[in-house]
């Protein structure tokens, strides 16, 4: 048997009421083991004004680079607390913030390592699907060898590594651009 | 670095293999740009999607937990005072099924919608006709073991929206799936048979294949309707279903 998958239609500007019950900025969970991160930035238009009716949705593994999902069958530790996954709208200037642990490495197609990174999964008004995209780690060795960031144009990748923070440690920033010279880029699969 | 993007994967040593999810039929989903919805303009990207094979990260999403999510009956008709939506009481279920016909149990149905006035409780909403004060729009539910689900509302009020010159929206419920998986991630939208406004809806018909698109409309059911209090609706969504069995798999039939 086989059926086709149900056709997407965009989220619209009143999402909120139903998504808002997961809205949680906090990805990890609470006493999970980890480098504890700030993650802030803004999502903009082709005009580059800020987008206010999106919301973004963080999947990501663990510490020791297990996610928690029974399809993740690798021998590593997952604790009972660790979620994962959280669901962050944009404010009215555009803006998004949320907090996590830098996750561990997973493995990729052939043997291959990622280097750590965050899923991160957009949905707004005027987006008729959605778009998924990662989030990478600065000043990450692996960086250069992931499976993924390797399919990527050179001049595009830097769109999908988030940059320090001269004010705090453990900020990190990153934009989310949907048009323009540094459009972000997004993935299919 | 040789990357195999058809197959299934396997980590040499380990005891992990991933299948991949289908991609979609051609014309059955939206492109990003359709320039009739004019919010599509200055978001939609412009440079091509970078095609990359399904990896772990892709085929593992949150699952939520049943005990915690499970509402008995999903009922938007009453408020938590227990007062009663003004409109006309309906019911839709149906199943979430993966491409494969297999049905996709205990996963999260998120549902919003405008009242029987077509007014959103919601701030960015500027549409001049009534607030309902026992209709806050929002639900959710968890399919059961063979896929079901079932929610009780009001049929939503078409709306008016500034996409074009009197230009409204054909009455729809919003909906949320997660699936398994990131890659069975589903936001769609349903919408009612004879609706008028359907043929002038440039969201409803930035799909291409007119079956698929015609897929989005809910059909009257004598099973679901309840008689003497609310008429029945059932919706089916097909989730993407895994193209390949795990390579540690391949023997198995079903
Ligand atoms: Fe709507």
């Amino acid at each position: 048997m086989s059926l086709q998958a149900t056709t997407w239609q965009t989220v619209g500007p009143f999402f909120r009421i139903g998504l808002e019950r997961l809205f949680d900025a906090d990805i990890a969970g609470v006493g999970v083991e980890g480098e504890r991160v700030a993650v802030a930035g803004r999502v903009l238009d082709g005009d580059g004004l800020p987008i206010r009716d999106a919301v973004l949705e963080i999947w990501q593994a663990n510490a020791a680079g297990k996610y928690a999902h029974p399809a993740d069958t690798q021998d590593k530790p997952l604790e009972a607390g660790f979620k994962g996954f959280g669901r962050i709208p944009t404010q009215d200037d555009g803006t998004f913030r949320f907090t996590t642990i830098k996750p561990g490495t997973v493995p990729g197609p052939n043997g291959t390592t990622q280097a750590p990174h965050l899923v991160v999964g957009l949905l707004m008004r005027g987006l008729l699907r959605g778009l998924v995209t990662r989030a990478y780690f600065p000043d990450e060795r692996l960086n250069s060898s992931d499976p993924i960031l390797g399919l990527i144009e050179p001049s595009r990748r830097a769109t999908l590594i988030m940059t320090p923070s001269s004010e705090h440690a453990n900020l990190l920033h990153w934009e989310i651009r949907m048009q323009g010279e540094a459009e972000t880029v997004f993935l299919e699969f | 670095m040789a990357i195999d993007p058809a197959g299934a994967w396997g980590l040499k040593g380990a005891a992990l293999s991933i299948s991949n999810y289908r991609k979609p039929f051609l014309g059955t989903q939206p492109e990003f740009l359709h320039t009739p919805y004019a919010s599509s303009i200055k978001r939609a990207p412009q440079k091509p999607l970078v095609a990359i094979p399904q990896t772990l990260s892709e085929v593992t999403g949150p699952l939520f937990d049943r005990d915690a999510q499970h509402a008995a009956e999903c009922n938007l008709t009453r408020s938590a005072t227990g007062g009663e939506a003004q409109g006309q009481r309906i019911a839709v279920s149906g199943r979430v099924l993966d491409e494969n016909g297999r049905p996709v149990p205990h996963t999260l149905v998120e549902v919003w919608q405008a009242n029987a006035a077509g007014r959103y409780l919601h701030r960015y909403d500027q549409h001049d006709a009534p607030l309902d004060p026992n209709f806050t729009g929002d639900g959710y539910t968890m399919t059961d073991e063979l896929g079901r689900y079932r929610f009780v509302t009001i049929r939503p009020g078409c709306y008016p929206w500034g996409n074009h010159y009197n230009a409204w929206r054909p009455a729809h419920i919003h909906f949320s799936l997660f699936g398994p998986a990131m890659a069975t991630r589903l936001v769609t939208q349903m919408y009612f048979p004879g609706d008028p406004m359907l043929p002038f809806d440039p969201i409803f018909n930035c799909t291409t294949d007119e079956k698929a698109r015609n897929r989005l409309i809910s059909q009257f059911d004598w099973e679901t309707t309840i008689p003497g209090s609310t008429i029945g609706h059932k919706f089916d969504f097909i989730l993407r279903g895994a193209d390949a069995t795990p390579m540690e798999d391949a023997h198995h039939q079903d």
